[in-house]
């Protein structure tokens, strides 16, 4: 079929925007990617793997995001859904919305002064300065991977609680008395009924969170001192510290396709958990 | 239950909490507080740095904002009647600038654009001689353009979203009366979607006046408001980051009380 010319002019400024910003640099990345580097940073054509065989040299950096960013995910997602749980089936529905409000409203600041407020709590002069005038032994927070957790359930949390919120608040409270009539005490409602049902809410958050935590830079960099990095701090002094640009898109790539691989495993392994169904609808 | 979620409310407005008292300090060390004062206020709105940043950031969020909007909207609508292959391209385009991680796309605009200057501007000068060259670079275009990339993503993921919900027996009416296309779109189609349009100005904008990181790579020498605080961050602790903090929050606020009071002032 061929489109109208009312179509075409509609689509052109949007595809030819997505073109020049999107394909086009995402097409150089890969180039370069297969290139070389030149004597003063930048890039040099050439055909040679060896950006992608050196990419051990960075292996830290993939090791840490691989390990932080699911349990990131993990501990988001362990606070949160007690939270949703609570705002969807038992806090007073007159103070719902308030309280939902309530959850987004620190999301508000950018990330970056949330986790300036963090440097200043965690850091030297806050709670271990307290914890030291209490008689005990100083502790150090800031510059763990302690740190950088608690900053990401910081900054990332309402992503969490919301579309759990929303699986949680659908669910149909007839099952939930049907199961307690039949005699289930209330764990078991919520493993077999609760918990199956709201599983759409935890794949859509979690998905959420862990591929934004994936490309993360800013909460390592900030609470984890340059000592607790992810890949994006890898990027960022591969591209503007020492340009080794043909490097650097090698380790974008490698990140790109990582990610690919894990989220569509991720999926897969979810829609056999939720035994085939097709309700569990993802995004 | 109850205290649980109280906890985790502690947990999100202790740090925001610090940030407004710290705001007021009047002391200079941000980790004691010596007395209420509004210097730091003061201070902060006089800084040179912070009104400019302030106003890159607001240019660039509006102008990537209005950009993403207007032709994520018309692609939205043109998006309905494209089938087949075609539609799964610009499917599968519209999810992979949402997929991709910001940094992978600060990166891929930085060398890309970096490479077509470098390739354009030699011969921009020998055209226009070496006296009065006209050389591009980075700086607020292409912020617009790499934060209006994501933007219309999200406008056409939300405009989409409203335009599947539309009850479609009214542009039937409406045809079947003889209006034309045009006037059914501005008439019955345009009102229906304007919510959804508006969210997604107001996502775009926020978003543009937010991002780090996309920015951090092709704001060229253009500092926003983002860069200067991580910028300002690195070199040390400072209430008037604070400020900034509570500010922008305030503001974020204020802005969404007015917005419920307009609209439902709209609905009665």
């Amino acid at each position: 079929m061929r489109p109208s010319l009312r179509t075409t002019l509609f689509l052109a400024p949007a595809t030819a925007w997505l073109i020049a910003m999107l394909v086009l640099p995402l097409v150089v990345v890969v180039v370069f990617s297969f290139g070389e580097r030149g004597a003063a940073g930048g890039y040099v054509p050439a055909f040679t793997f060896d950006n992608y065989f050196n990419l051990g040299a960075r292996w830290a950096a993939f090791r840490n995001t691989l390990t932080l960013a699911p349990l990131g995910t993990v501990l988001c997602l362990l606070i949160a859904y007690p939270l949703a749980y609570f705002l969807a089936q038992k806090a007073d529905p007159r103070w719902r919305t308030a309280l939902l409000i309530l959850v987004i409203v620190p999301f508000w600041t950018s990330i970056l002064i949330r986790s300036y407020a963090w440097i200043q709590i965690l850091g030297g002069n806050g709670l271990p300065r307290l914890i030291g005038e209490l008689g005990f032994d100083r502790p150090r927070f800031i510059n763990t991977p302690f740190a950088v957790m608690v900053g990401i359930v910081y900054g990332y949390l309402p992503l969490m609680v919301f579309p759990i919120y929303v699986a949680l608040e659908k669910l149909d409270r007839r099952l939930l008395e049907a199961s307690s009539d039949l005699g289930s005490p209330p764990w078991r409602t919520f493993l077999q009924v609760t918990l199956p049902l709201s599983l759409a809410g935890v794949a859509t958050g979690s998905m959420l969170v862990f591929i934004l935590l994936m490309g993360e830079f800013l909460i390592p960099q900030l609470l984890g001192g340059g000592k607790v990095f992810f890949v994006g701090n890898a990027l960022v002094d591969l591209f503007l510290q020492s340009r080794n640009w043909p490097f650097g898109a090698a380790m974008a790539a490698t990140l790109v396709l990582v990610m690919l691989v894990t989220v569509s495993l991720y999926l897969r392994s979810l829609r056999r958990l939720s035994g085939g169904r097709d309700d569990v609808a993802l995004m | 239950m109850r205290l649980y979620a109280l906890a985790v409310y502690l947990f999100l407005y202790i740090p925001i909490g610090v940030i407004a008292l710290f705001s007021f300090n009047a002391g200079r060390h941000a980790a004691q507080f010596s007395g209420f004062s509004l210097q730091w206020y003061g201070k902060t709105l006089a800084n040179p740095f912070v009104v400019n940043a302030v106003k890159t950031s607001f240019t660039v969020a509006v102008t990537s904002a209005l950009l993403a909007t207007l032709f994520g909207t018309l692609a939205a609508v043109a998006l309905q009647g494209v089938r087949g292959r075609l539609r799964l391209f610009y499917d599968a385009l519209v999810y992979v600038a949402v997929m991709v991680p910001g940094i992978v796309i600060g990166i891929a605009t930085l060398i890309a654009l970096v490479t077509v200057f470098d390739t354009l501007n030699p011969l921009l000068a020998t055209l226009f001689g070496p006296e009065n060259p006209i050389q591009l670079g980075l700086g607020k275009g292409s912020l617009i353009a790499a934060h209006g990339l994501f933007t219309m993503a999200l406008v056409i993921i939300i405009v989409r979203a409203r335009l599947q919900g539309m009850d479609r027996s009214l542009l039937e009416a409406s045809a079947d009366l003889g209006a034309p296309p045009m006037r059914s779109f501005v008439q019955i189609t345009l009102p229906q979607i304007a919510p959804a349009v508006l969210a997604g100005f107001l996502l775009a904008f926020t978003f543009s006046f937010d991002d780090f990181i996309i920015a951090f790579f092709v704001a060229g020498s253009e500092t926003t408001l983002p860069i200067y605080v991580f910028s300002s961050i690195r070199r040390g602790v400072t209430p008037e980051i604070n400020v900034i903090g509570t500010l922008v929050l305030a503001a974020s606020l204020l802005s969404l009380i007015t917005a419920q009071v307009v609209m439902r002032r709209r609905s009665h």
